[in-house]
């Protein structure tokens, strides 16, 4: 028992060391930060600004703001988490401490996990400094936006964008040239059938079929209930996140594990590649 | 070749048998399997400093990165204080750590920041490494005005002492040096083969030190030995060694083993590159 207490406090001491270090990279190159921030908000703005060409009523016209903002910062939001832990090889390579990390006595899982954390803990507030901007820009207004719910289901969903994100990880491990690039497809390919701005309805019948195992479908539907309408956490959005969530990490784990041992054997685990 | 000096009871730290790694490189859409060790076999004592000597692509770095756990093999064992380097990883990994050619940190990041960061691996807390690391940096000749600068700005020696340094953190019962001193200047390579004097004297570590450096693998080893093209020809007192081959310098036992010297190595790749 003490034992067990003893190697759980050593992992998640690890786990820290991963936020941590993440938080002092953020420090670091700052301004890369705030450059990416800018293009994100004008990204944002560009497809926020379409709803004021539309000639609705001004109340149709702040709804399909509201929709077109969301879309934009959930998609920020989960975008990040996506990238952070997809990168989580591909960081380390590009820095070289890929070997040191790797040989270091810390749980795989621990360690994608600790990415996992970072990256909800920097998409929170990317998402709220996006949204407050753009809503400060324009002028939107959500007298009902229900933010309690949002970031609650936010949260749920952000399990499956850690699993997933894990299976696209091992990317940069098995391919150092081409991973990388990959994972942006995999992400891409998510955007498009997640009805990031328009409902999943529009899309042909087979990408409906794809948008329902995609996490951001739900993330989608019930950020926008909340938001426009001051929806709670509907179960119709919950579970199939949770049933998501509860496949894809275990599956992300074991997809990665399975890198590792393929890139230890090929000697691919190191910082050339 | 094999040669043990182990305690009674106790297992060696490094006990590597009939060890093979291959790697498979592409030639014009042809894949051609390399072996990069065949076969090798030794056992290093707890306590011991072996220095393996061998020219580029011999097959040292392969060596290192399997004992570090960064490689699968392809056949036999490595067992590192009686565990198993590719079964048993983490309990590996808590009693290695490792210098190379390259100090590899984060670049932006600060000496202290970087050190932090590894020790947090190693389960110790942020109050616990609040005052070790300063004495740490410290200890290992690092100026303590420049702990906060990113570690892009600092030399190669500079960034080699906050590599020592992060071995030192973590206290290691078997530290692999991958060509430690290669391009440092002399004063710089001469901290650094004090630093390994010291982990051996004071931390009671294992060492065993891949090297170019002909006179470092003789001042620092207890035993040397002879790793050429994956084969581990020899691994001996620096004594027996030249007894063996009959040459008063290792330069020329090693020539003696290998039938070249680093020299016809340095030619061979100086008439590529004018190639």
């Amino acid at each position: 028992m003490r034992a067990a207490a003893a190697t759980l406090r050593h992992e998640l001491i690890g786990l820290s060391g991963v936020v941590e270090r993440n938080v002092y990279l953020v420090k670091r190159y700052i301004w890369w930060d705030v450059a990416f921030m800018l293009w994100t908000i004008a990204n944002t703005l560009t497809i926020v600004f379409i709803a004021r060409g539309v000639n609705v009523s001004a109340a149709e016209e702040n709804a399909l703001a509201t929709k077109f903002l969301v879309g934009g910062v959930i998609w920020a939001f989960l975008g990040i988490i996506f990238e952070i832990v997809t990168e989580t090889v591909a960081w380390e390579r590009w820095e070289g401490t890929i070997e040191y990390t790797f040989m270091a006595p810390v749980s795989r899982p621990v360690h994608l996990f600790g990415m996992g954390v970072f990256a909800v803990l920097y998409g929170i507030v990317r998402a709220a400094i996006l949204f407050a901007a753009v809503v400060a820009f324009i002028g939107i207004s959500v007298p009902d936006a229900n933010y309690t719910a949002a970031l609650a289901l936010l949260a749920i969903a952000s399990i499956s964008f850690i699993g997933i994100g894990m299976m696209t990880a091992v990317l940069p491990l098995i391919s150092p040239e081409k991973g990388t690039q990959l994972g942006f497809i995999a992400q891409g390919l998510m955007l498009v059938v997640s009805g990031v701005y328009y409902d999943v309805s529009v899309l042909p019948g087979w990408m409906q079929w794809i948008s329902k195992i995609s996490p951001a479908t739900y993330a989608l539907r019930g950020n926008r209930a909340q938001i426009l309408h001051g929806a709670g956490l509907e179960w119709r959005d919950v579970w199939p996140l949770l049933v998501i969530g509860l496949v894809s990490v275990p599956l992300g784990l074991f997809v990665f594990r399975t890198g590792e041992r393929y890139a230890k054997r090929h000697g691919k685990l190191k910082r050339s590649g | 070749m094999t040669l043990s000096r182990i305690p009674a009871g106790s297992p060696p730290a490094v006990d590597v048998r009939d060890l093979r790694k291959e790697f498979v490189r592409r030639e014009r859409r042809r894949r051609r399997r390399v072996a990069a060790l065949e076969g090798v076999t030794f056992t290093i004592a707890r306590g011991e400093c072996v220095a393996i000597l061998g020219q580029n692509g011999s097959g040292k770095s392969t060596l290192v990165r399997l004992l570090s756990t960064l490689l699968l093999h392809d056949g036999g064992s490595a067992r590192v204080f009686g565990h198993d380097a590719f079964r048993e990883s983490r309990a590996v990994q808590r009693l290695v750590n490792r210098v190379s050619v390259e100090a590899s940190f984060f670049k932006k990041m600060s000496a202290l920041e970087n050190l932090g960061y590894a020790a947090r691996f190693y389960g110790m807390t942020p109050s616990q490494t609040r005052g070790k690391l300063p004495e740490i940096l410290r200890r290992v000749g690092f100026p303590a005005d420049r702990a906060r600068e990113p570690m892009e700005h600092l030399s190669r020696g500079m960034q080699q002492k906050v590599a020592l340094a992060r071995a030192l953190l973590t206290s290691p019962v078997l530290l692999l040096l991958d060509e430690p001193t290669t391009g440092l200047d002399p004063r710089s390579k001469q901290e650094v083969q004090e630093f390994i004097r010291e982990m051996r004297a004071e931390h009671d570590s294992t060492i065993l030190l891949c090297t170019h450096d002909m006179a470092e693998a003789e001042i620092l080893a207890d035993r040397v030995g002879i790793l050429d093209r994956g084969e581990l020809l020899c691994l001996e007192p620096v004594a027996d060694l030249k007894r063996r081959f009959g040459a008063d310098t290792l330069e020329a036992a090693f020539m003696a083993a290998t039938g070249r010297s680093f020299e016809d190595e340095q030619d061979e790749r100086d008439r590529k590159e004018l190639a």
